[in-house]
């Protein structure tokens, strides 16, 4: 049973203007279908966690790859169309978020730093630890905090950001910072809640439809 | 007299007085943002030179006066820390400024003379060389660069791809002769994520001349 890019929950213009719909067409459809078919060629393995986990006994197409595939398959759903989610964080993960951090504008703060201080490529993620506290951090590439031995911060992801140039350079070119700034307004937080609530609090990764 | 001017400079020198400090500043393009369309559009040109090698130019001349502000302070852990900005800013400066001069409009005759039969000794063609390079550069995961470059301890070219603005020679040792940028910025607008069509695409606009001329520096000088 082999990889499957999964369908985008939404059409490809509705997170615009904010993300625009020619770069999420491109980023679906080809950046992440190839991750996926390169996926397919690279292992006969199907469990996507488990290799994330375990990603030290993979060559590194798999890293590349399997990494992609996790990231990506998450990164549609941790954002959604102005109005049809929250605009902040509820429940468990506020009080979470505001112990930790002081408040969600303090998150916010240091996620986008870590974000604008990844050299290259990479992503920015929000997760919990294994003693169950919260942590921001970035990785190179398409490494994810849930590749033990090779995340700087091991954690279960919860919410995470593409700054890959593919995910903003049609629409803000050098411009990070702005990209950034914009994407907060279609972070998916009842999601981000659900992911919490329903995984990473019970320490369990977020399963993806393979 | 000059023995007075020569005492008060070796005693400035020990007073460790700051000498003028020279900024870099973002070399001018050989040609115009046009210069190498249809291969690179005008487009990538301004924004690749006006915005992200100018970024690099800048952030290069604040790690560098941090760096020497914390050299006199006597703090080595300020001026380690310093070392990532200085390898990112500074590398991605060098590396662009050697990008802009192996470039040109229509590219010019394959390569000839001493680096021609350099490139026939070590990859058999020219030919060769070019495929190596192009999976090479097409095949860096994330940000880097491909480059073609020369081993001066084993008279030998060679093909490696550097991650992120890594600069070829602090890195490998080898001369840049030839690099690639693979960064998303260096194509995305145009070539979307079709990478290998850019890749391919770079040698009808190389500037074989210049590379000569790089060649000819690295091996004699």
């Amino acid at each position: 049973m082999s990889f499957q890019l999964p369908p985008l929950p939404y059409d490809y213009q509705v997170l615009e203007p904010f993300v625009d719909k020619e770069t999420m067409n491109l980023h679906h459809t080809k950046h992440h279908q190839a991750y996926v078919n390169n996926l397919n060629g690279a292992t006969k393995d199907s469990d996507i966690v488990a290799i994330c986990q375990n990603i030290k006994n993979y060559p590194v197409a798999v890293r590349n790859n399997g990494g992609g595939h996790y990231n990506h398959s998450l990164f549609w759903k941790w954002m959604a169309p102005v109005g049809s989610s929250n605009v902040a964080p509820t429940g468990t993960l506020k009080e979470k978020i505001e112990a930790t951090f002081g408040s969600v504008d303090e998150m916010k703060k240091k996620f986008t730093d870590a974000a604008l201080t990844r050299f290259g490529s990479g992503w920015a993620w929000l997760g919990v630890k294994k003693d169950g506290s919260l942590a921001i951090s970035s990785t190179a590439n398409q490494d994810n905090p849930l590749m033990a031995g090779v995340a700087d911060v091991e954690m279960i992801p919860i919410l995470g950001l593409d700054v890959w140039e593919h995910a903003y350079y049609l629409k803000y070119q050098n411009r990070r910072g702005e990209y950034i700034q914009q994407w907060w307004n279609v972070v998916n937080w009842d999601e981000v809640v659900k992911y919490y609530d329903n995984f990473a609090s019970k320490n369990n990764p977020v399963p993806i439809n393979q | 007299m000059f023995a007075n001017i020569a005492r008060v400079l070796a005693q400035s020198s020990k007073k460790s007085l700051p000498l003028v400090r020279s900024k870099h500043s973002l070399p001018d393009l050989p040609y115009d943002f046009n210069a190498l369309e249809p291969v690179i559009s005008a487009e990538i040109m301004q924004v690749h030179h006006q915005k992200h090698h100018a970024t690099y130019v800048n952030n290069l001349n604040v790690a560098e006066e941090k760096l020497f502000e914390a050299k006199q302070r006597g703090s080595v852990s300020d001026q380690i820390a310093l070392t990532s900005a200085l390898k990112f800013n500074g590398g991605g400066h060098i590396n662009h400024s050697i990008f802009w001069t192996i470039l040109c409009k229509d590219g010019t005759s394959e390569p000839e003379g001493e680096l021609a039969e350099a490139i026939k000794r070590d990859f058999g063609s020219y030919q060769r060389m070019v495929d190596l390079l192009v999976a090479t550069s097409t095949g860096i995961q994330g940000s880097g660069w491909g480059w073609l470059g020369y081993n001066k301890q084993l008279n030998r070219l060679d093909i490696v791809a550097c991650a992120n603005q890594d600069p070829l020679q602090a890195t490998t040792g080898l001369h840049p002769l030839f690099g690639i940028d693979v960064w998303e910025h260096a194509y995305y607008l145009q070539y979307k994520n079709a990478r290998p069509d850019y890749v391919k695409s770079i040698f009808k606009i190389a500037n074989w001349r210049k590379v000569e001329e790089l060649f000819g520096k690295a091996r004699h000088d």
